[in-house]
């Protein structure tokens, strides 16, 4: 496998490993929690250091996850106190940890090779020289088969429980009454969170952890309302980012994990603009068209109620809706031109009167708004 | 050691520049916290990293008030993405936090990046905003911090009673004709200057706690927003300059973390014992109602 193959296919197992469990972090609306646990995370990687007296994978692994753990437990107790707001008390613990970090790697390791900048941003261009050796035997990079097996976690994790963690997600309330602890599904969800958070880490490092984790998900929530769908799709997004990620940062020589992490912006980007239900684009254009139903359904009404009267030629006049109705002139020539296209009026001159299609249209939105009324 | 705080020309400036960072993201994070925007503080910090690059980039110059513009200009631009998301669509706002801190974060990795392997060879100042380099600062860097701090606790003083309505009850401020968007805007703004003063001290990802961390412990002090805003300024310098002391006197300590470290234990400190609020004298309470019932 070229080396250039194991980059692209870390990235895009990254990505989707995380994507799977963002989704849920995103609908609980804990995504700063990732950010705190992915710096949190430092301290328990320096004491597995320290512990196996060099860099070991499963050493690393285990402090890591045991800081994690703290970090999470640690916020929530001071969340339980009641002395601060729970954005604060994240705001306390994981600067905390990562300078309790940083200072220990300053202090007692200033000779070893645990570099700041991969701390920050990973080093995923090394995946290809870092070899997993088994009694031996070259087993291929060792970051395929880590990435490989978060990946399987976390897909099993959100197959198998994925029931349970709708339920708690969605209706903690039912989810208790049910019978199984929504509290139970929270940390293992932080479990499984926090070990996929250790494993990302020495790709794509702390921050670019939460772009992966978050982006993706909160991009398909943008064009889903489906569950199901919004994972699938996170999933989607997200080896998508690192694909095309890859393919920004060899063209401009840059890191890899910025890009991936630029990515995941644009395409939320995009999504943002251009969702079909939820995008701002789609919304504006269902504002406007409401604005011109509810014009024509104005004017038709007002030209029934005035139907009768004598003076029914002065009441139709452009000029008189727009200071009746108090529009604009531009827009009371737009609402006439349209209903008379649909073929609700017809104009002669500046005299407007109902078609037959038009008095019924307009008979019954006048009986909903007196329904309405009453 | 405290005669070499006048006459070390090094050390008074990272003292010095501590202290001034502490005092005004300290007042001013006493605003972010009541407001709960207590993270907002860490989005902008690492937002402010690709204003550094295009700044670089576009002027060649590593001169801090021009590095500082760019960081506040992202700053800025960041804000105002955050909250369109925030009212445009369902995402919460810890969700718009993460989406804004990452992107814009991992695009400066990408710049930053780029500067370094196009050949241009002197990013060397600019990685130093990742996890800030107190050591290095200079008399220059300290003025510059020193002025944008002053004006900044200047706006802060003459708008303080706007700001409160603002903190406690925003409705009633808009309600009552004040331009409420426009004074929250004002005050993130102030918010944006904090963090440009903190990138070069602490850096960014422990900029979030020099906000946080003061109003909070000052928070369990008092319940009068004047002394919160006047103990957090105390406590942001106290870290801020036994964070300088330390490091200074002891080899292969880095002043940043040892700030973050000082400043969360004047936190646990005031969470535990601080006279009203503290957990500590709640517990006591506690214990002795339980006995006192016991014993009836």
């Amino acid at each position: 496998m070229s080396s250039a193959m194991v980059i692209l296919l870390t990235g895009v197992l990254v990505a989707i490993a995380c994507a799977l469990s963002g989704a849920f972090l995103i609908l609980r609306r804990m995504a700063m929690m990732v950010d705190a646990i992915s710096h949190a995370i430092l301290p328990g990687l320096v004491a597995g250091y320290f512990l196996a007296q060099g860099p070991d994978l499963l050493a690393g692994f285990a402090g890591a996850v045991l800081a994690a753990v703290l970090t999470v437990s640690l916020v929530e107790a001071l969340q339980n106190t009641g002395r601060m707001a729970g954005e604060s008390a994240i705001g306390i613990v994981f600067p905390a940890m990562f300078a309790l970090g940083t200072f220990i790697v300053s202090r007692y390791f200033a000779n070893v090779h645990l570099d700041a900048d991969a701390i920050l941003y990973g080093n995923i261009e090394f995946a290809p020289f870092d070899l997993l050796y088994i009694n031996g035997v070259n087993l291929g990079p060792q970051s395929l088969w880590v990435m490989s097996g978060l990946c399987l976690m976390n897909a099993l994790f959100v197959s198998l429980l994925y029931k349970e963690l709708k339920v708690a997600t969605f209706d903690p309330g039912l989810a208790a009454a049910l019978g199984f602890s929504p509290a139970l599904i929270h940390y293992a969800l932080m479990a499984v969170v926090s070990i996929t958070t250790v494993g990302a880490f020495t790709a794509v490092g702390a921050i670019l952890v939460v772009a992966l984790f978050v982006v993706p998900a909160a991009t398909a929530w943008l064009l889903t309302d489906r569950l199901a769908v919004m994972i699938a799709l996170a999933a989607a997004i997200g080896a998508l980012s690192a694909v095309s990620g890859y393919i920004v940062a060899s063209a401009l020589d840059a890191s890899v994990a910025g890009s991936i992490a630029t990515m995941t912006g644009v395409f939320f980007g995009l999504a943002f603009l251009f969702a079909p239900q939820h995008g701002l684009v789609a919304r504006a254009r269902r504002l406007q068209r409401q604005r011109v139903e509810f014009g024509v359904q104005t004017l038709l009404v007002h030209l029934l109620n005035h139907e009768q009267s004598p003076n029914r030629q002065a009441e139709s006049a452009i000029g008189h809706l727009s200071s009746e109705l108090r529009w604009s002139a531009s827009f009371a020539r737009r609402i006439t031109r349209k209903a008379a296209q649909a073929d609700l009026l017809r104009r002669s001159g500046d005299d407007l009167s109902l078609t037959t299609q038009g008095r019924t249209e307009a008979e019954s939105a006048r009986m909903a708004e007196q329904s309405d009324a009453r | 050691m405290l005669i070499e705080l006048f006459t070390d020309y090094t050390l008074r400036n990272v003292a010095l520049g501590s202290a001034l960072l502490g005092i005004v993201s300290g007042a001013l994070g006493c605003f972010a916290v009541l407001r709960r925007q207590g993270l907002l503080g860490d989005a902008l910090a690492h937002a402010a990293l690709p204003g550094i690059c295009v700044a670089f980039l576009l002027t060649g110059s590593k001169a801090p008030l021009v590095l500082l513009i760019g960081a506040a200009l992202a700053g800025w631009l960041a804000t105002l993405l955050l909250l369109t998301v925030v009212r445009e669509t369902r995402l919460s706002t810890d969700s718009a936090l993460a989406i804004v801190l990452s992107t814009f974060f991992g695009f400066g990795i990408v710049l930053l990046t780029f500067i370094s392997r196009s050949g241009s060879a002197n990013q060397a100042g600019l990685d130093k905003f990742l996890f800030g380099q107190a050591a290095t600062l200079v008399a220059e860097d300290v003025q510059t911090m020193g002025l944008l701090g002053a004006a900044a606790l200047l706006i802060l003083a003459a708008l303080h009673k706007e700001f409160k309505l603002l903190a406690f009850d925003a409705e009633f401020a808009a309600s009552l004709g004040f331009p409420a968007r426009g004074l929250s805007v004002l005050l993130t703004s102030l918010i944006v200057i904090a963090i440009v003063i903190g990138l070069q001290t602490v850096g960014v990802v422990l900029m979030a706690a020099m906000l946080v961390g003061p109003a909070v412990a000052a928070r369990q002090w008092t319940n009068r927003l004047g002394v919160m805003v006047m103990l957090a300024a105390v406590f942001g310098a106290a870290s801020g300059v036994s964070g300088a002391l330390i490091s200074v006197s002891e080899a292969n300590t880095p002043t940043g973390p040892v700030i973050i470290l000082s400043l969360t234990v004047i936190v646990l400190g005031s969470l535990f014992f601080a006279p009203a609020r503290g957990l500590v004298w709640d517990a006591i309470r506690r214990r002795q109602q339980r006995a006192e019932r016991l014993s009836d």
